[in-house]
């Protein structure tokens, strides 16, 4: 797959830019240097198993009770409302196969949609082999789900609407608030899978009228292997039984040693993104537009996904005759001399996969402009200068492929 | 003087496993699903950590799959390993973790097996005779007995209860989270169909673990969502862990022996200490005998004291001694120890597990002993 060409080196580079320019922040960011130097302690002198009582273990204790509250805050919900998981994946399994198996007596049929990351589609897929009925909603051509048909999708006998806040690969945001509401209406429970929006936009479950929500640290500067469970437990309290058994930790609900430092830099990493939202958002937004609008002067090109209802650090463009993982191949040439450009096609979690997206497939593209696309996500460390490089990098990058493909 | 005996429960990490961390949380940050270069280098770490660890354990890497911690490794293993080999019936004994009894027992309660307990003994030591009567009235029964005990250090036989679950075409899970890094586990030759670990409880990090399954006896997946671990388990791989449970894995081997005869001498000394000291002492379980429980584990019974008795672990607490009653797991609960419960305990005695690292010292031992002293007003 390697093309293994000479480039005429891109001219024009400003000579500041770094040598690898990550625009793959949806798939995972770096972590923030106050995280690690959160979590620090924890990974060295202060090892206690916070389940521990004496007064070390309790130190430890105190920290994910800290932490516990950091994220609380940031999503408006009390603490006893959080569950620490190894991540937002585990989150979703927990709450999905929780709510089948604590609610099938009220009925055995699902709704989601079909643009959902593969943690919930696999998760549905799953209790499909074990009689339950789950029903894929269709999007329309921009990634947004059509009220209308979520309302008529819902039956008597749905226990779980789950609809992602954030698309991954589009940035699209569906209106969960409506969407939970249509739900409610039914006295269906309401899941969101908000790993692409907690910590980027203003998430708070009660204005949104979430019951379960999932989400991780490795997406908003945190750590790689923690992640959270939301639960109500206020009013229209959800009960669910517990996936992994054993020291009844969390609740009861999640066994197993708590990763303390994990733990710490989730709280930390979700206070940082609560303060500094704003500032951010607005800057990489400002990034987003001008990358996306100079890489529309390319002939051919289009944007997948609702441009109005979309995350502001995400843009997903297709770029006609251009082969996307030829592209990432090249950008990401360590053996290039220009910068590496890091981005990507689609989800991480299915890079693998020969397949084409399955979430430009259910907006409507066809398999050969579903391969012409890449996801640029930007992250707070974009500037102006490096985007510049981008946008020269790419110019050339492209059109040497474009001529290759003619 | 602070002293930290409570390494049953967890481990402080090795400063080498660390630093070879470090590099994950700051430059190697790319999802190693990621089909750029900049994922791929994670990836090949992710790889790099696999092979050590197969290579360490003598196994395959494609039987190797980390997971969040022991926990989850002791969940997938059972609920998996019944599911996918259509097992009914299993068997456990009453002092496991409950990593495997609760989980075991949520099993049953689904109606999925029906669950035996095979008996134990007031030392803790099974049945092995009822064991083989269960397995004859119920072959093909998923058999998960723990490699050593987390409380009171007994060491069971892997070797003869494995073959004899090989004998009734059972599937035999162990629990290894108290042994792995601490002994030898050499799985072309150990009769187990799968194992675990914890990373924390051998100076790697905490949130990291791994499964081994044995080729020939794949399960399905416990959790769903993206292709990671070869579609065994979903969601973006912990690549720090990753990286810190094969170094702490490393370095237990590196020096295995070593560790062993200074911890092994620790606890000898502590015991020798105790008995002349400590007029009454006893030891729950095996705990006492060096061939048959952990070297790392010394659980420690008291005689009946007025001023000791529920407040010894607080006591010695604030003598700046961590030490635990039983499992941290499960040390908020007021029921007690469900391990020495099993055992017929003295409830009049007090209990309390010391447990052992590479980093205690003698001197640690020898004030702990003082203490102990003092509190059980023996003359000093």
């Amino acid at each position: 797959m390697e093309i293994k060409t000479n480039y005429s080196t891109v001219t024009g580079i400003d000579p500041i830019v770094p040598e690898i320019i990550y625009l793959d922040n949806n798939a995972t960011t770096p972590l923030d240097p106050r995280v690690l130097k959160a979590k620090m302690p924890f990974l060295t002198e202060n090892y206690a198993n916070a389940a521990s009582t004496h007064k070390f273990g309790v130190s430890a204790h105190e920290a994910v009770k800290q932490a516990r509250q950091q994220v609380a805050d940031l999503i408006g919900a009390d603490t006893h409302e959080i569950i620490f998981t190894s991540g937002a994946t585990e989150a979703i399994n927990l709450a999905i196969k929780g709510v089948a198996e604590a609610y099938s007596n009220r009925g055995k049929h699902i709704v989601t949609v079909s643009t959902e990351h593969s943690a919930v589609l696999d998760t549905c897929k799953y209790l499909e082999t074990k009689g339950y009925e789950v029903t894929y909603l269709p999007v329309q051509s921009d990634g947004l789900l059509n009220l209308e048909v979520v309302k008529s999708a819902i039956r008597t006998d749905t226990i779980l609407v789950s609809v992602m806040h954030v698309n991954n690969e589009t940035g699209v945001i569906q209106d969960i608030k409506a969407i939970s509401q249509l739900a409610h209406e039914k006295g269906v429970i309401f899941m969101s899978d908000a790993t692409q929006s907690v910590g980027k936009i203003p998430v708070n479950v009660d204005d949104l009228g979430i019951d379960l929500m999932t989400f991780s640290g490795h997406k908003i500067y945190g750590p790689k292997g923690v992640g959270a469970l939301y639960i109500r437990q206020r009013q229209n309290r959800i009960k669910i039984p517990a996936l992994l058994h054993g020291g009844g930790h969390e609740r009861g609900l999640r066994s197993g040693t708590l990763n303390v430092p994990g733990i710490v830099g989730l709280g930390k990493a979700c206070e940082l993104a609560g303060k500094e939202m704003d500032d951010s958002a607005e800057r990489i937004r400002e990034m987003r537009d001008f990358l996306e609008n100079e890489l529309l002067k390319i002939e051919g090109t289009w944007i997948n996904g609702n441009r109005e209802n979309r995350l502001y650090n995400v843009t997903n463009i297709g770029f006609e005759g251009v082969d996307s993982e030829a592209l990432i191949m090249g950008l990401s040439n360590p053996e290039s001399d220009e910068p590496m450009i890091v981005v990507s096609n689609g989800s991480a979690c299915t890079a693998a996969s020969i397949d084409p997206s399955h979430v430009l497939i259910a907006m409507g593209l066809d398999e050969v402009r579903a391969f012409n696309c890449i996801r640029f996500s930007l992250g707070k460390s974009i500037s102006k200068e490096i985007l510049g490089s981008v946008k020269l990098i790419l110019f050339c990058r492209i059109e040497h492929l474009k001529s290759m493909a003619s | 003087m602070r002293v930290y005996l409570d390494n049953a429960a967890t481990t402080a990490m090795d400063d080498r496993v660390v630093e070879a961390m470090i590099p994950y949380m700051k430059e190697h940050y790319g999802n190693p699903s990621s089909v750029h270069s900049h994922g791929r280098q994670v990836r090949s770490a992710i790889e790099k950590s696999r092979k050590k660890v197969a290579e360490l354990l003598n196994a395959s890497p494609a039987e190797i799959f980390f997971t969040s911690g022991g926990t989850e490794a002791d969940n997938t293993a059972i609920v998996c390993g019944i599911e996918t080999h259509g097992i009914t019936h299993a068997i456990t004994s009453p002092i496991e973790h409950h990593a495997v009894l609760h989980t075991l027992e949520e099993c049953a309660k689904k109606g999925k097996v029906k669950l035996s307990l095979v008996e134990v003994n007031d030392k803790g030591e099974i049945n092995l005779n009822h064991l083989q009567e269960l397995l004859k009235s119920n072959p093909n029964s998923l058999v998960s007995l723990m490699h050593a005990n987390n409380e009171i250090g007994n060491i069971n036989d892997l070797n003869a209860i494995g073959n004899m679950v090989k004998e009734y075409q059972g599937f035999f899970h162990s629990d290894t989270v108290q042994t792995m890094g601490h002994y030898v586990h050499d799985l072309k030759n150990l009769p187990v169909d799968s194992i675990v670990a914890g990373g924390h409880k051998f100076h790697g990090p905490k949130g990291s673990g791994f499964l081994y399954v044995k080729k020939d006896r794949k399960i399905h997946p416990f959790i769903y969502g993206g292709a990671q671990e070869r579609n065994m388990r979903g969601g973006t791989e912990n690549v720090i862990g990753i990286v810190g449970i094969s170094k702490a894995l490393e370095l237990a081997y590196e020096d295995m022996s070593g560790h062993q005869s200074h911890i092994e001498g620790l606890k000898k000394h502590f015991i020798e200490l105790l008995k002349s000291d400590i007029p009454g002492v006893e030891f729950n379980g095996l705990s006492e005998d060096l061939d048959k429980s952990l070297y790392t584990v010394l659980n420690v019974s008291l005689p009946p004291s007025e001023e000791n008795r529920g407040m010894l672990l607080f006591n010695l607490d604030l003598h700046g001694i961590s030490a635990s009653g039983g499992s941290a797991c499960s040390s908020g609960a007021t029921v007690g120890s469900h391990v020495l419960r099993a055992l017929n305990h003295d409830y009049e005695r007090e209990s309390v597990r010391f447990s052992f690292s590479r980093f205690n010292t003698k001197e640690e031992i020898e004030y702990t002993v003082e203490k102990l002293k003092e509190l059980y007003g023996v003359a000093v």
